[in-house]
């Protein structure tokens, strides 16, 4: 499993609070994210990294974004052929 | 009082966050390197892989390379580990505020009355460990003793991802046959003098005379042989202090105006219930609860009102909050934004017994609510939920473009 970073739309809410609204793959398909599951900070060992993660309903399924808050960049677990 | 202090060590800090970013080094020898390209770089850290090749900190880099042919090198992240460092911080003033930074990967907490007795300082350490695993990715060694001393010598003790405890009782069992050179500050240079004097363990350097020892080191020979004694008594300090709560509240704005007290109803309680939960963490009872209502004509006000005895259960914060609302808001005004607050905070006495009823009740209230933050920490917010919140289905349910009620939910932040 690899890393890879993605450009995401977010909400910011008053408070600093970030919810991530959408998200495009890198072939320009866009995506939208349904519902925000839970969100904690946790580390990720298969893309290697931590952030906050935000479990997400893309399309009926289930993913984590991951929010790197010391880079200020958005990445997912993909398997190691797409990365 | 018997005190209760942790010992935090982070196992291979530089190497375990290298590894982290880079699955490729994971179980492969590599060392972090200071000036890699450079002839006179040396080992800053390593993993255990490169460990086991013999290969120490501070070894130029030509030995490490000798020593284990297939060391990888890899530079130095300083501003990734000190972001490391602090965030794991953060986490250990989650549950004190005396916490004391030895070098950048090392910390005592003092968890005394933090829990109610020293078998409780072992779950903390066992919990702050699965945490930083979980949420940081790497691992730690936790010590737990009645003292800094022994509690770091038991957080070397095993490693990696261990927690070790010497209790008081049987400090002397554990700690007199570990070798000398063990205790904190026994340097190389005092270990030779001890070496020379037959003193091999920290059990002979106990029972050596504190005069004895005083003439061969001075000052710090007494200290020595207090140490080994278990007669340390330094407090943790409180380093860098954390800036005081004075309150904790929480407000949203809301999806919609809101009319109906129905409604207004169940925004206090996500928003009491939330207030509570934080009081708790943070340890903390309220005697006072503010509320915040803003108007859609943007006017603006804020009242207060005392409890009955200061509490962090949501339903004592609920019902002060909806009184002073009824009290002081028109009825059917329109509402943008609605806030709650717990103010005038104390410290929370969790076996302070009272003969008063209410007072019972409300601690009786706390306990089932603490059980309720544990179901909630293991199994998300959504496993316990109040009966009021699903009696407005508007303001629970959602399609994915009006997603507002769940955004209510998760705009409930913090304001500390
Ligand atoms: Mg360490």
């Amino acid at each position: 499993m690899g890393k890879k970073y993605i450009e995401v739309a977010a909400y910011f809410d008053t408070e600093g609070k970030i919810v991530p609204v959408m998200f495009w793959w890198d072939d320009g398909k866009s995506y939208q994210i349904d519902r925000v599951l839970d969100i904690r900070r946790a580390a990720s060992l298969k893309a290697g990294g931590t952030g906050m993660r935000y479990t997400c309903r893309i399309l009926g399924k289930e993913r984590y974004l991951y929010y790197d808050d010391f880079t200020n960049r958005w990445f997912v677990e993909v398997p190691d052929k797409v990365s | 009082m018997e005190r209760i202090i942790l010992h935090c060590d982070c196992n291979n800090f530089y190497a375990s966050v290298e590894s982290l970013f880079n699955p490729k080094l994971r179980g492969r020898p590599f060392a972090v390197a200071g000036d890699p390209d450079q002839r006179h770089g040396i080992v800053l850290a390593k993993n255990y892989e490169a460990k086991r090749y013999g290969v120490k900190t501070g070894n130029p880099l030509w030995l490490a390379k000798q020593l284990c042919p297939d060391i990888i090198f890899v530079p130095p992240h300083f501003d990734l580990y000190m972001n490391f460092s602090q965030t794991i911080r953060n986490i250990y003033y989650e549950y004190t505020d005396r916490v004391e930074p030895y070098g950048m990967d090392e910390c005592w907490l003092d968890v005394t009355g933090c829990v109610p007795a020293f078998d409780g300082g072992k779950m903390i350490a066992d919990e702050l460990r699965e945490r930083i695993k979980r949420e940081l990715g790497i691992t730690i060694s936790a010590g737990v003793s009645f003292n800094k001393v022994f509690a770091k010598l038991a957080s070397d003790y095993k490693k990696p991802d261990a927690t070790t405890v010497i209790p008081y009782e049987s400090f002397r069992e554990f700690v007199w046959p570990l070798p000398v050179g063990d205790l904190l500050f026994v340097g190389r240079a005092t270990a030779r003098i001890f070496e020379r004097k037959c003193i091999r363990t920290i059990g002979d350097l106990a029972n050596t005379s504190r005069e004895t020892l005083k003439s061969w080191l001075g000052k710090w020979g007494e200290v020595l042989w207090l140490y080994a004694n278990g007669y340390d008594s330094t407090p943790v300090a409180r380093f860098g202090s954390q800036p005081e709560i004075k309150s904790i509240g929480n407000s949203t704005t809301l999806p919609r105006d809101l009319t109906e007290l129905e409604e207004v109803k169940i925004t206090f309680m996500v928003l009491s219930e939330s207030v509570a939960a934080r009081l708790r963490k943070h340890g903390f009872q309220c005697e006072t609860v503010q509320i915040s209502i803003r108007g859609t004509d943007l006017s603006w006000i804020e009242r207060q009102g005392k409890l009955e005895a200061p509490s962090c259960d949501s339903t004592s914060i609920y019902k002060k909050a909806l009184e002073l609302f009824i009290k002081n808001w028109v009825p059917g005004k329109p509402i943008r934004s609605l806030g709650v607050r717990g103010c005038n905070l104390s410290s929370r006495q969790v076996c302070q017994l009272s003969l008063m009823k209410s007072v019972q009740q409300i601690q009786r209230r706390e306990k089932i609510e603490e059980v309720l933050d544990g179901l909630r920490f293991r199994f998300g917010n959504k496993i316990v939920v109040r009966g009021t919140m699903l009696a407005d289905k508007s303001l629970s349910d959602m399609d994915p473009q009006t997603d507002y009620p769940h955004l209510v939910l998760s705009t409930v932040h913090s304001q500390i």
